[in-house]
């Protein structure tokens, strides 16, 4: 494991100097050109499409936050009487976002300009960590943002000469308060609110937020204002925040927006399962980044930037890439394949068992042909393709069968299934078997379960195939036709089983009515939905193989779990440690070599040091640890302890603190107490 | 009255209208006006005026200094965010904007003092200057010197001004130990029940009778009165609900002047404002549109309803051990923790007066060490310490969810506390199928 984790980001000054990074220590440098701008062509294609879709789930959230700052500011230009006699209150948004705070920074920046567009160009938005500080100085901040972001929207915007000289005084006054900010205010002929959005509510001392809420509603009857409080937790932190002469100050509305499992669903139900995007994760990975997301932060942004860091480690490292993408692109990129690639092809594991079912002569014919090697290819991408155009449409449907049985057997959520399936053949699979038990076991004799069975097969999505989909509608209709057909002669049974309320009563009519149906012929219901399971799953068999059986797989499927784990959730003290208790891995001389894991006495004097503190209790006498390291040293350079050992001990002691292994203490004199977890 | 309404040196005219928009402070604003004697004379060098929220201090100083027209600075002590805001505010009323920029960049008291006593040589005060502190209890926590210069502001710029501090709380709080000069004292009583109903009884809906409206603030106050006694909130939560009380009247089911019909109405509506809207558990906006929906559809969930926080698998976790060390006695983790603990019970942990439930105490600080030892036996899986989870250790400290008791200077073996409640961590370790009661000392057996 690496101590210091090199990100390959996007974002660098030139395009051209970004794709010198990539062919940089690129394996098969030779066609590094055309991965890249493959690379940057799908990195552009999944940025535009999550943006798009980040818009469209947060649209409902921010129309209605539109709706209430709209409906604010004109509620002002009302006079009758209640108005007159209301406490004028600041329109307050609380908007619970959830714990993901990452993905906040897009929604923000979304209602921002749509405020902006939409409502009024007067809008400060205001980060606790920008507005640090207690007491007046962390208030002065806020004051400070507020005016800027007002002011200076308001300096582009027109030049009135009369603004101007008010914004000169203000520059030269140096003070930011209301009182200026009023004034300026005052000045304007429009009239638009002013919304002052506080990004992360929680993070706010909460002293400066009651000031400034305080000093705000001196002046709201004067200038229009109005607050949008993003909240990570829930709502109720506004109450433990806020005492009720502040809270009183304020009229608060709540908004909730989409949790954020909701959100990853939908970026994975169109980025991920969707046979457009030609790059693919295997299970390994995807699992790398589930667990992220579910176990450490629930952020989806950072989802999307490991698929990226995934798309760009692939193309980077997998020469073969280049024919990952969509389909006439990649035939044509077969052809464009020099002899190193076809080489490269031929040691693919996928190929190599591929290569064993041909025929000898098929075998040696692949192996020395090149242009032979090239037809196939062709052929075999365009299977790999075809493997995923049938592979998701039956996905879904699996699911949708599956999802809302008891105990979800099949996991309850489609990513679930898909890591199964992507993992081993899921027909061999218990969970599988089982569900495929209970959909036959399902509501034998009941209108309602027919019905049951009906709408669970209603939605599967095979629209894309129109011959699959023309025997679905024949299921159908064959179902809706037995419901009929046996519709009145089955009510009466569950009739009389209903009005049983004892439990024994009811077991015991339920084992009768088993029996009876055991020994009787299958109903037609029976007979066709068995019929409809056995076509279910010859579809599963059929399509939903893992990719690992799919031949040139690799050029499209993302295999390396590790290297993302790796970049992704980084383990600094690990790395540290590892460094410490075997430098050689790290500096790789010869004379560090050792075996059995202890420290060769030729190694670092900090690594000495720490291997014997290793061998100490919790706290550690610093004459004990100096004498041992002396003996450790002298053994290697030959002559006694000296001021020159010890000071060099001594730094090796501090650098040891300095990294958090040790700390001094106050329990004892002379020792240092160890630490487990340093700080964080 | 009498005392207000002849004060020599003051219009009789001017006095009257005074008195008219200071009902029920009549008395406070005729010893006001014979402390600060007439406009030429010198006053008294600062006043202290003490009582509750919404007793009428500023509005009373507002009203004399605006009618009688006086040259007055008001300053609200939230609003000075440094003393320069201070400093200039007050040159600025009384001086205008060429003596606040004669002000330098972080004016001390001796600038202000300066600047005061030039300005003032070129403009001596013809009429006594006033300035008015609102919330001067914040000037507690300004720099020392302030206070006690402020109540003498009349020996240091030789002028004649009078400083008048309102505050919420008493003046020997304020009371610097060094000593000072002690100002003069007046207290605004809180309003009576009699009181209350006469000032809110005036802002009375045009289109109804006074007599009606009358009616309306006595039930109101019959509610409210034993919890609330701000008059801004009394007039808030008549304005919202005045609506409903007049409905069965908009409908012709009921006469004016049929009080108890009214009050059969009204009553069980005002009893739910108060557990609503009086506490912003649902703001007046949503009040109003619950009122104009028929027969309340279903019962709005207040702000405190919604406690539920979702959160990653590792943070419940982590959640999870910051409780039990926040709680637990740190000698006692061997027995929850360690596999062969054998059989111990509570009383051989239990120290000499140690009787105090933990849950009573409230949580105690615990390092990051002791944390990351409980975090790893709870959880159960295998956890690599990652940065992840350090970080997210850091965020539940910015979702106030942890605090950190040290200073975050301190970057080895920082301190923290767990911040939610028992129910709030019963939810989330049912979530993850964590038994949290068994881990907890004070519920053992």
């Amino acid at each position: 494991a690496g101590c210091f984790v090199f990100k390959p980001s996007a974002k660098k000054k030139k395009t051209l100097s970004l794709e010198d990074y990539f062919s940089d220590g690129c394996e098969g440098a030779e066609n590094s050109e055309v991965r890249f701008k493959l690379c940057q062509d799908l990195w552009d294609k999944i940025k535009t499409e999550t943006e798009i879709l980040q818009d469209e789930l947060n649209r409902n959230i921010l129309d209605s936050l539109l709706d209430f700052t709209k409906k604010c500011s004109s509620a002002r230009q009302h006079s009758d009487w209640a108005s007159q006699m209301r406490a004028s209150e600041i329109p307050t948004a609380a908007l619970v976002l959830g714990v993901n705070v990452p993905d906040h920074d897009m929604t923000f920046q979304s209602l921002f300009e749509l405020l902006q567009q939409s409502v009024t160009p007067h809008v400060a938005s205001v980060q606790a960590k920008e507005c640090g500080g207690e007491g007046p100085s962390g208030l002065y901040l806020v004051l400070e943002r507020l005016m800027g972001a007002v002011v200076s929207v308001d300096d582009e915007e027109q030049a009135e000469e009369t603004a101007e000289q008010t914004i000169a005084q203000l520059h030269k006054s140096a003070h930011c308060s209301l009182s200026t900010l009023c004034d300026w205010y005052s000045t304007r002929t429009r009239e638009p609110p002013i919304v002052v959005i506080f990004k992360d509510f929680e993070a706010f001392n909460a002293s400066v937020l009651q000031d400034f809420i305080l000093i705000c509603s001196r002046y709201v009857d004067r200038l229009p204002l109005l607050f949008i409080f993003g909240i990570a937790t829930s709502p109720s932190t506004i109450q433990h925040m806020l005492p009720h002469s502040v809270s009183s100050l304020l009229c608060i509305e709540l908004f909730q927006s989409l949790s954020c499992t909701q959100h990853l669903a939908t970026v994975i139900d169109k980025l991920i399962l969707t046979p457009w995007l030609p790059f693919k994760l295997n299970s390994k990975v995807m699992l790398v980044l589930l667990s992220i997301f579910l176990y450490h932060d629930f952020s989806v942004r950072n989802f999307i930037k490991g698929v990226q860091l995934a798309l760009i480690e692939h193309f980077h490292t997998q020469p073969l890439s280049v024919l990952c993408c969509n389909k006439e692109e990649s035939l044509l990129n077969v052809m464009q394949l020099n002899h190193h690639n076809l080489e490269r092809i031929r040691q693919l594991a996928s190929f190599k068992g591929y290569l064993e079912k041909q025929e000898p002569k098929e075998q040696a014919k692949l192996l020395q042909d090149n242009t032979h090697l090239k037809d196939v290819c062709q052929r075999l991408i365009k299977d790999l393709h075809k493997y995923h155009k049938n592979y998701y449409p039956i996905l879904r449907c699996l699911h949708t069968l599956t999802s809302a049985l008891p105990r979800y057997p099949l996991g309850k959520q489609i990513r679930e299934l898909h890591l199964i399936c992507l993992e081993k053949d899921v027909w061999e699979n218990e969970d599988y078997q089982s569900a495929m038990k209970l959909l036959n076991l399902e509501k034998s004799k009941s209108s309602a379960s027919v019905r049951c069975f009906k709408i669970r097969l209603g939605p599967i999505p095979l629209s894309t195939f129109t011959d699959l989909q023309w025997k679905h509608n024949e299921y159908l209709s064959l179902l809706a036709n037995s419901f009929v057909l046996e519709g009145e002669s089955i009510i009466s049974p569950v009739k009389t089983l209903q009005k049983k309320t004892d439990l024994f009563q009811l077991q015991k009519t339920l084992l009768e009515m088993n029996e009876s149906r055991r020994a009787k012929k299958l109903s037609p219901f029976e007979v066709l939905r068995n019929e409809t399971l056995e076509w279910i799953d010859s579809l599963v068999r059929n399509h939903l193989s893992p990719p690992e059986s799919q031949t040139l797989n690799e050029v499209c499927y993302y295999s390396s779990s590790a290297t993302v784990r790796r970049h992704l959730n980084a383990t600094p003290r690990m790395s540290i440690q590892a460094a410490l208790s075997s430098p050689y891995y790290y500096l790789q001389n010869e004379n560090l070599k050792t075996e059995d894991g202890s420290v060769s006495n030729a190694a670092p004097d900090i690594c000495i040091a720490y291997k014997l503190h290793l061998e100490c209790g919790r706290l550690i006498n610093l004459f004990d640890w100096l004498e041992a390291y002396a003996t450790v040293v002298s053994a290697a350079e030959g002559n006694g302890p000296d001021f020159i050992s010890s000071a060099r001990f001594i730094q090796a002691v501090s650098e040891l603190e300095f990294l958090g292994f040790i700390k001094s203490t106050k329990q004892k004199t002379d020792h240092v107490a160890r630490l487990t977890w340093g700080g964080c | 009255m009498a005392a207000l309404s002849q004060q020599p040196g003051y219009e009789e005219e001017k006095l009257r209208k005074v008195t008219e928009l200071l009902p029920c402070r009549e008395l406070q604003a005729g010893f006001l006006l014979s402390v600060m004697g007439q406009p030429q004379q010198y006053s008294y060098p600062s006043i202290f005026i003490y009582g509750h929220r919404a007793s009428g201090k500023s509005h009373v100083m507002q009203v004399l200094f605006k009618e009688l027209e006086l040259p007055h600075a008001t300053v609200s002590c939230v609003e000075c965010v440094s003393v320069a805001s201070l400093f200039e505010h007050v040159l600025l009323s009384f001086f205008g904007y060429e003596a606040a920029s004669l002000l330098p960049r972080s004016p001390s008291l001796s600038d202000f003092v300066r600047i005061y006593r030039q300005q003032c040589s070129r403009s001596p005060a013809k009429q006594t200057r006033y300035i008015v502190m609102e919330k001067s209890e914040l000037l507690r926590d300004a720099d020392a010197n302030l206070l006690p210069a402020l109540l003498r502001l009349q020996e240091l710029v030789e002028d004649n001004i009078t400083v008048i501090l309102l505050s919420e709380i008493s003046w020997d709080k304020f009371r610097p130990n060094t000593g000072c000069f002690e100002p003069l004292l007046l207290h605004f009583p809180d309003y009576s029940k009699v009181e209350l109903q006469q000032i809110l009884s005036l802002d009375r809906n045009p289109s109804y009778s006074a007599e009606f409206y009358s009616s309306y603030i006595n039930i109101l106050l019959g509610v409210f009165y034993s919890v609330c006694r701000d008059l801004r909130e009394l007039r808030h939560l008549a304005a919202l609900n005045f609506s409903k009380f007049c409905e069965p009247l908009a409908e012709g089911k009921v006469k004016e002047t049929d009080t108890h019909k009214l009050w059969r109405n009204i009553e069980p509506h005002l009893k739910k404002a108060m557990q609503t809207v009086y506490l912003r558990e649902v703001s007046s906006h949503q009040w109003e549109q619950m009122q104009q929906m028929e027969k309340e559809a279903e019962p709005l969930r207040g702000l405190s309803a919604h406690t539920h926080v979702e959160l990653p698998y590792y943070s419940k976790f982590l959640l999870i051990a910051a409780y039990l060390a926040s709680y637990n006695p740190a000698r006692t983790d061997k027995r929850f923790f360690l596999k062969h603990h054998g059989k111990i019970r509570k009383t051989h942990f239990q120290k000499k007066n140690e009787k105090a439930s933990n849950h009573l105490l409230g949580p105690k600080p615990f390092p990051l060490d002791r944390l990351l030892a409980i975090f790893y036996s709870v959880v159960d899986s295998r956890v690599a310490p990652t940065a992840s989870i350090f970080s997210q250790i850091s965020s539940l400290v910015t979702l106030q969810l942890l605090t950190q008791v040290s200073h975050d200077d301190q970057l080895d073996a920082p301190k923290y506390k767990c911040a939610v409640p028992l129910d709030f961590i019963c939810a989330i370790s049912r979530t993850v199928n964590f038994d949290i009661v068994k881990y907890l000392y004070d519920f053992l057996q």
